[in-house]
């Protein structure tokens, strides 16, 4: 096994909507097991960077690579469909939204990726799904439809539902920027436990403190290009970029 | 009011309306099928694709019903196609409406948040897939209400046919004016039994929307 | 089967043009007269007296049930047995605009419904009397909202006033039916029609949406 290689890796990442260049050429990977924070102003491109591992954006130039294998390599449409749909069976992905499925409850939720897309028998997958919502302490609502859930509940089933996949990876984008101040904690709660069991994280966040305490290394972005990185403890304490040290002031007083 | 005169009638207009209901069903069912084909075709990603389905949308909003039932059942047999009164009505009226459900159709689809498709899609499901598993339900709840709007404009428009004399509710009722020189008592029962179409139709669209439709 | 030939149309195009011409008069006068009786329908079913209100909402609700087909035929072929003979262009005149005007009422009572309250009391507070209020503050503002769903109607109206080919006036249907009855040449024949109806629609369309952008501007 070659431990060493990068479980993710972005290559001169180029992306524009419309005539505005949203990313200008990013670099950067996260080591197996590694936790990577991506903060930011909004606009700066971070979750558009982080959408386009996921390749929900189509980069304009360069390369995203998972555990050795090219996302985004150019195939015709029917081969490009069906090499995409493998690769994201091995990423979790998390939205601001939650993007629960309204029509499913909470175990069909959970379990409809496996079943289908894997044909993992229908007990076996709810057995599956119990151990999923059990972890983000939840297994009272399996048969709960997602209208019945608090934000905080239901981001909890989206990441269950993502974890179901036994994904190599978990991108979480602003997993907790669309909930009610007093729901966050349960939510990061799940995401520390992840932490802890060595699951390879992206998140993009904009809360400072918990990127301080859950990641390895934080990024910090602004108009399209990576200002600076570092470990946390010197990213915060230390920052050497002004443009970091005003966004972090801002941030500090606001 | 000639109460013993719609005595007489009731029977014959009763059994007008259901051909009125045959003819619903039939254009319905394949305006339904049609309809689905079109918006399959609008949401394409092949341009050419989608050009076909707003053509064909186009062309039958844009011009009458009426004209598209005489093109079909005078005009077709210049052109190798020939059909009885019956089965020309329902094939045109199919068609005619099939644009409009083609529509609601489409607007159902748009209508289900863009986050669906992209959640379906990050794990791992297919375009076809994410559509079938994920989008179409929740879709299928909001297009009954305009669906059913479509309905019950092809249930009124089914009158269309009298011009092509297949023997149903509106032509009876021409008939009968003509013959019996009783206009408001023909009118009462011809307006009764499309009344009874119509609104039942519309209440059953309203149960449906309220069964399916609240908890999305 | 015969063939088609459309060589022979603009052969007949003094009769087709005519029938156009007789379309966009029937269509126009039929919209005109559907809108102002729908808002006045629509004032009377939100304010007259019971006595009023509820025949008005009984009609409203005979003619959305029914065909616009019958309602034709009713009016031509059924008023006269009674002794009421109105016009052949008339009937269908009439009953465009009656048919429309039924939907067009339905949608102005929901854009009057929707207007704010504060807008009534204002105009109250100023010294406008109860009807005052209604024809100069509501009724303008409503309008305006409704707009685009009354415009869907004037496009439908536009194509069902081929209907009124059936009672025998010379619009366009009619027109293309009277050169069918000559040459024996439907396919052609409607064929130019609907591609006529066609480029109305297309022109009708482009004028509703002339008005919606000034109406959203003036909003």
């Amino acid at each position: 096994m070659n431990d060493t290689r990068p479980m993710i890796e972005v290559r001169g990442a180029r992306k524009f909507f419309g005539p505005l260049e949203v990313l200008k050429g990013i670099d950067f990977s996260v080591a197996r097991g590694q936790i990577v924070a991506v903060i930011g102003p909004s606009g700066s491109g971070k979750s558009t960077l982080l959408r386009s591992i996921n390749h929900l954006e189509t980069l304009d130039g360069g390369e995203v690579w998972l555990d050795g294998v090219q996302v985004n390599q150019k195939l015709d449409r029917r081969s490009f469909e069906r090499h995409i749909n493998g690769v994201r069976q091995q990423m979790g992905m998390v939205f601001q939204h939650f993007n629960l499925f309204p029509h499913l409850n909470v175990a069909e939720n959970i379990t409809i990726a496996p079943i289908k897309l894997k044909g993992m028998a229908k007990a076996e997958a709810r057995a599956l799904a119990l151990k999923m919502l059990d972890k983000v302490g939840l297994a009272d609502k399996i048969d709960a439809f997602p209208a019945r859930l608090s934000g905080g509940q239901k981001q909890r089933v989206a990441i269950a539902r993502a974890l179901a996949m036994q994904p190599k990876v978990m991108l979480f984008d602003e997993a907790t920027s669309a909930l009610d101040p007093e729901l966050v904690d349960e939510v990061n709660l799940v995401m520390k436990q992840l932490a802890s069991e060595h699951m390879t994280m992206v998140i993009v966040t904009h809360e400072m403190r918990f990127a301080a305490e859950v990641a390895d290394r934080v990024i910090f972005m602004a108009d399209g290009a990576v200002v600076e990185e570092g470990s946390p403890a010197e990213f915060f304490r230390n920052p050497k970029q002004e443009r970091t040290r005003s966004f972090l002031k801002k941030f500090l007083n606001g | 009011m000639d109460i013993a005169l719609i005595g007489r009638i009731v029977p014959v207009f009763v059994q007008a309306a259901w051909t009125t209901v045959e003819l619903s069903l039939l254009s319905l069912a394949l305006g339904l099928a049609v309809a689905a084909l079109v918006a399959m075709l609008r949401l394409s990603h092949v341009a050419a694709l989608r050009f076909a389905g707003a053509a064909y949308v186009s062309v039958f909003r844009g011009t009458p019903a009426l004209i598209q039932i005489f093109l079909l059942y005078f005009g077709g047999p210049q052109v190798g196609i020939q059909f009885e009164p019956f089965a020309a009505g329902a094939i045109a009226l199919g068609l005619n409406i099939a644009a409009y459900m083609a529509e609601s159709i489409r607007g159902g689809v748009l209508s289900v948040d863009r986050g669906q498709m992209e959640a379906a899609r990050s794990l791992g499901f297919g375009e076809g897939q994410s559509m079938r598993w994920i989008v179409l339900p929740q879709a299928a709840k909001l297009m009954i209400r305009p669906l059913g709007v479509n309905a019950v404009a092809l249930v009124k428009g089914t009158a269309l046919v009298a011009t092509i004399s297949v023997v149903e509710l509106t032509y009876t009722a021409q008939r009968f004016i003509g013959s019996t020189y009783k206009p408001f008592e023909i009118f009462a029962v011809t307006a009764v039994l499309y009344m009874i179409m119509v609104y039942g139709l519309t209440l059953l669209i309203d149960r449906l929307d309220r069964a399916y439709a609240g908890e999305a | 089967m015969q063939g088609l030939d459309f060589s022979i149309v603009p052969e007949y195009w003094p009769l087709i043009g005519k029938g156009l011409w007789w379309t966009v008069v029937i269509s126009t006068a039929s919209a005109v007269l559907s809108v102002l009786a729908g808002i006045g329908f629509a004032l009377l079913v939100l304010y007259a007296s019971p006595v009023v209100r509820y025949p008005v909402r009984l009609f409203m609700w005979l003619f959305m049930g029914t065909p616009l087909l019958l309602q034709l035929f009713l009016i031509y072929f059924g008023l006269v047995q009674i002794g009421i003979d109105i016009p052949a262009i008339w009937s269908g005149i009439i009953a465009l605009s009656l048919h429309f005007a039924v939907y067009n009422a339905d949608i102005f009572r929901a854009g009057i419904a929707a207007l704010d309250k504060g807008q009534t009391e204002a105009a109250r507070s100023l010294g406008f009397g109860a009807w005052r209020t209604r024809i100069y503050i509501v009724v303008p503002q409503a309008v305006r909202g409704t707009v685009p769903a009354v415009g869907n109607m004037m496009i439908a109206l536009l194509k069902e006033s081929s209907i009124v080919s059936m009672i025998g006036i010379a619009e366009l249907v009619h027109s293309a039916q009277l050169v069918i009855s000559e040459t024996y040449r439907p396919f052609e024949f409607y064929l130019t029609a609907a591609a006529l109806y066609y480029g109305l629609n297309l022109i009708l369309e482009a004028v509703l949406r002339g008005i919606e952008r000034k109406v959203e501007l003036s909003r």
